[in-house]
C-alpha cells in the first residue's frame, strides 16, 4: 500500500476511534463533517474526476434529506433500507433529469444551467406546502433496522455515517480506476480527443451525473436522519458554492482531496465562529473564512493534499539552489 | 488502384460558415496502401476537410462514404469505432498518463463495457495487449512507463499516431504529424509513415513539401478551399497552377 492509501486508512481508523476520546459536541461535529465529506465525494466524482464544474449540488443533497422526510412514516420508525435507498434514488433521478438538459451545455453555461435547476428545487420546497416553506420539516421517527442499527442513538449514527463514508470511498475509488472512471478522467482533460478516438462522451458524463446526484441524496439522507430536520437552506446555492470551496481547498482530483477539503472547512467554520477566540468578531465569521479560502487557494494552488508536495519541491529547490551556488563558489 | 481498395471516399463536399466557403466541392478518395497527401496554405480549407472527414463538424453538402458504407450522418464516435483515427495539428496526449495508459485509454474505445466498473481498467488484458502493440508499432515500446507530458516534441507525435493505431483503425487522418520535428525526428516519422501505409489508407496534411513528395503516393492541392489539382507526385510537381498558387521553386 502506497502513502496515499495508509493515509487514507489512518483517517478512517482515527474517524472510528474518535468516539473514544470525543465528547458529545465533537461526536456530531465530526459526524456533520463526515456527511459533508459524502457530499464533497460525490461533487468530486464531477469536477475532479470529469471535469464539470456543478454549481448546483445541493439540489440532489435537499432532494435526499426532503424524500427522506417526506417518505417517513410520522409514528414510528421507517425501514432504513428502504428509505436510504428511495432518498438516494430520488436524488439521483433528478440528476438524471438535470443531466440530461445541463449536459448539452459547456464551461459557464453549464454552470448556469445547474444552478438554475437547484433553484427551481429550492423554490419548490421553499414556496409550496410540500416542503414546509422557510420553516421546513421535522423528521419525527428516524429509520432504524430493526433492532440491529437504532439511528436514535448518536454513536450508531455516527458509525452508520463513517461507514457510508467508507464506502463512498471505496466505491468512487474502484468506479475512478475502472474503464469507466478511465474514460472520465480522458473527457476531463480533453473531450474532443475521447470523441475522435471512439467515445460517446454524452453517457459517460451522464453516467457521471447521475452517480454524484444519487452520493449527494446519500449525504442528504444521513444529515435529515442526523438532525431529525430539513429547511429549505439545504438546497441554496450558497450550500452548493460551499462544497465546491471544499474540493478546491482540499485539492481537485484527489478522492482524499474532498475528505479533507470538508474537514478543513467546517473546521475553520467552527474556528472563526468561536466567540471565545475572536470575541465580538466571532459574529462576522464569514470574513475570516473567506480570506482564508482566498489565501490557501494562492498559496496553495494544488490545494491541502497538494502541501507535502509543495513542501518537498521548495525544499529541493532550495538544496539544488545551495547547490548551484557553491558550484559557482568552486570557480571562484 | 482498384476500386473495392477504396477505404474512404468523400463526394462533393462542402462547407460553407455564413458567406464564406471553407471547403468547395471536395472530392476524395483514400485507398488501402496509399499515402494520400492535401497540401495547401494556410486557411486553404485541409484542416476543415479533415473535421468533416472524421466527423467532428458536418459538411453543408456532400457525402462521405467509409468502408462501403454511407457515413454522412455518422457522429465522429461512430466514425472512429467503425475505422477511422484521427491525429490533430496539435498535441492531444494525455500528459499527466504515461505512454502505456495513454495507449490503453485509446484502445479501450473499442472495447468499452462502462457498466462493469468494479474491473480495474489496468488489467484489461485486451486494451493492454493492443495499447503495447500501438506503441511498439510507433517506435514508443521502450517509454511505455514514462510520463507523456515529459517525452520530447517528436515522441509526443509519435504518441499522437500510436493512440490512433491502439483503436484499430483501418483509415487514417493525419493532420500535420511532422509539424515542429526535427531532422531526425521527422526521419523516424516518415519511416513510420511508410510502415503504416502497408495495412492503412493515409490522408496526410503537411506542410514539409520534401517529406509529403517522399511519401506521398497521391497529392491533391488546395487553395481557398477549392482542390485545384490532385495527382501523382511528379504531375503535382509539373503542374503551372501548382507552381504558381503554391510551390514556388519546389
Amino acid at each position: 500500500m502506497n502513502s496515499r492509501g495508509l493515509f487514507v486508512v489512518f483517517a478512517f481508523a482515527a474517524l472510528l476511534a474518535y468516539p473514544l476520546v470525543g465528547g458529545q459536541f465533537g461526536v456530531d461535529l465530526v459526524n456533520k463533517i463526515m456527511i459533508y465529506a459524502i457530499f464533497a465525494l460525490s461533487l468530486e466524482l464531477l469536477v475532479g474526476g470529469t471535469g464539470l464544474v456543478c454549481f448546483g449540488q445541493a439540489a440532489f443533497f435537499g432532494i435526499g434529506a426532503y424524500a427522506t422526510v417526506l417518505l417517513s412514516p410520522t409514528s414510528e420508525a421507517g425501514s432504513l433500507c428502504i428509505l436510504l435507498l428511495a432518498s438516494a434514488l430520488m436524488a439521483g433521478l433528478y440528476a438524471l433529469v438535470v443531466g440530461s438538459l445541463s449536459l448539452r451545455t459547456k464551461g459557464v453555461y453549464f454552470i448556469m444551467v445547474t444552478l438554475a435547476f437547484a433553484q427551481m428545487a429550492y423554490y419548490v420546497v421553499h414556496d409550496t406546502p410540500l416542503g414546509g416553506g422557510t420553516d421546513g420539516i421535522y423528521l419525527n421517527v428516524k429509520p432504524a433496522m430493526g433492532e440491529l442499527i437504532d439511528l436514535e442513538n448518536p454513536l450508531v449514527m455516527y458509525q452508520f455515517t463513517l461507514a457510508m463514508l467508507v464506502l463512498s470511498f471505496a466505491f468512487l475509488a474502484v468506479l475512478l480506476q475502472s474503464r469507466f472512471g478511465r474514460a472520465l478522467a480522458g473527457i476531463r482533460v480533453n473531450e474532443q480527443r475521447m470523441r475522435a478516438t471512439g467515445f460517446a462522451t454524452y453517457p459517460y458524463k451522464l453516467a457521471a451525473f447521475t452517480v454524484s446526484g444519487t452520493l449527494a441524496g446519500l449525504a442528504g439522507f444521513l444529515f435529515a436522519v442526523k438532525d431529525g430536520f430539513v429547511n429549505p437552506e439545504m438546497m441554496s446555492w450558497h450550500l452548493s458554492g460551499a462544497v465546491l470551496i471544499m474540493i478546491i481547498l482540499g485539492g481537485l482530483g484527489h478522492l482524499r482531496g474532498a475528505l479533507i477539503g470538508a474537514f478543513a472547512f467546517a473546521l475553520l467554520q467552527e474556528l472563526f465562529k468561536s466567540e471565545a477566540i475572536f470575541g465580538s468578531l466571532a459574529k462576522h465569521w464569514h470574513l475570516g473564512l473567506g480570506l482564508t479560502i482566498i489565501a490557501s487557494v494562492a498559496l496553495l494552488p494544488r490545494g491541502l493534499v497538494g502541501v507535502p508536495g509543495q513542501i518537498r519541491e521548495r525544499l529541493m529547490g532550495r538544496s539544488s539552489r545551495r547547490a548551484e551556488t557553491s558550484e559557482v563558489g568552486h570557480e571562484r | 488502384m482498384s476500386g473495392d481498395q477504396v477505404l474512404l471516399r468523400a463526394q462533393h463536399i462542402t462547407r460553407r460558415w455564413g458567406g464564406l466557403v471553407a471547403v468547395n466541392d471536395v472530392s476524395i478518395e483514400l485507398t488501402r496502401g496509399d499515402v494520400h497527401a492535401v497540401i495547401g496554405t494556410n486557411g486553404a480549407g485541409k484542416s476543415t476537410l479533415i473535421n468533416i472527414l472524421s466527423g467532428e463538424i458536418p459538411p453543408s453538402s456532400g457525402t462521405v462514404e467509409l468502408l462501403g458504407q454511407d457515413a454522412t450522418t455518422w457522429s465522429q464516435p461512430k466514425r472512429a469505432r467503425a475505422g477511422l483515427g484521427r491525429s490533430y495539428q496539435r498535441n492531444t496526449i494525455y500528459p499527466s498518463f504515461t505512454v502505456l495508459e495513454n495507449c490503453r485509454l485509446a484502445a479501450q474505445a473499442t472495447w468499452q463495457h462502462p457498466w462493469r466498473w468494479w474491473e480495474s481498467a489496468n488489467r484489461c488484458a485486451r486494451s493492454n495487449e493492443a495499447a503495447r502493440q500501438a506503441a511498439l508499432s510507433a517506435g514508443l515500446s521502450d517509454f511505455l512507463e514514462h510520463t507523456a507530458g515529459l517525452l520530447s516534441h517528436g515522441q509526443k507525435r509519435q504518441l499522437e499516431i500510436a493512440m490512433c493505431l491502439a483503436t484499430a483503425p483501418q483509415v487514417l487522418l493525419l493532420d500535420e504529424p511532422l509539424a515542429g520535428m526535427g531532422a531526425e525526428e521527422t526521419e523516424r516519422m516518415l519511416e513510420l509513415l511508410a510502415q503504416l501505409r502497408r495495412d492503412h489508407a493515409v490522408l496526410l496534411v503537411e506542410h514539409d513539401m520534401d517529406a509529403v513528395f517522399r511519401i506521398a503516393d497521391r497529392i491533391t492541392v488546395m487553395v481557398n478551399g477549392t482542390v485545384i489539382a490532385s495527382d501523382h507526385p511528379q504531375a503535382i510537381r509539373d503542374n503551372a497552377e501548382v507552381q504558381s498558387a503554391y510551390l514556388g521553386g519546389h
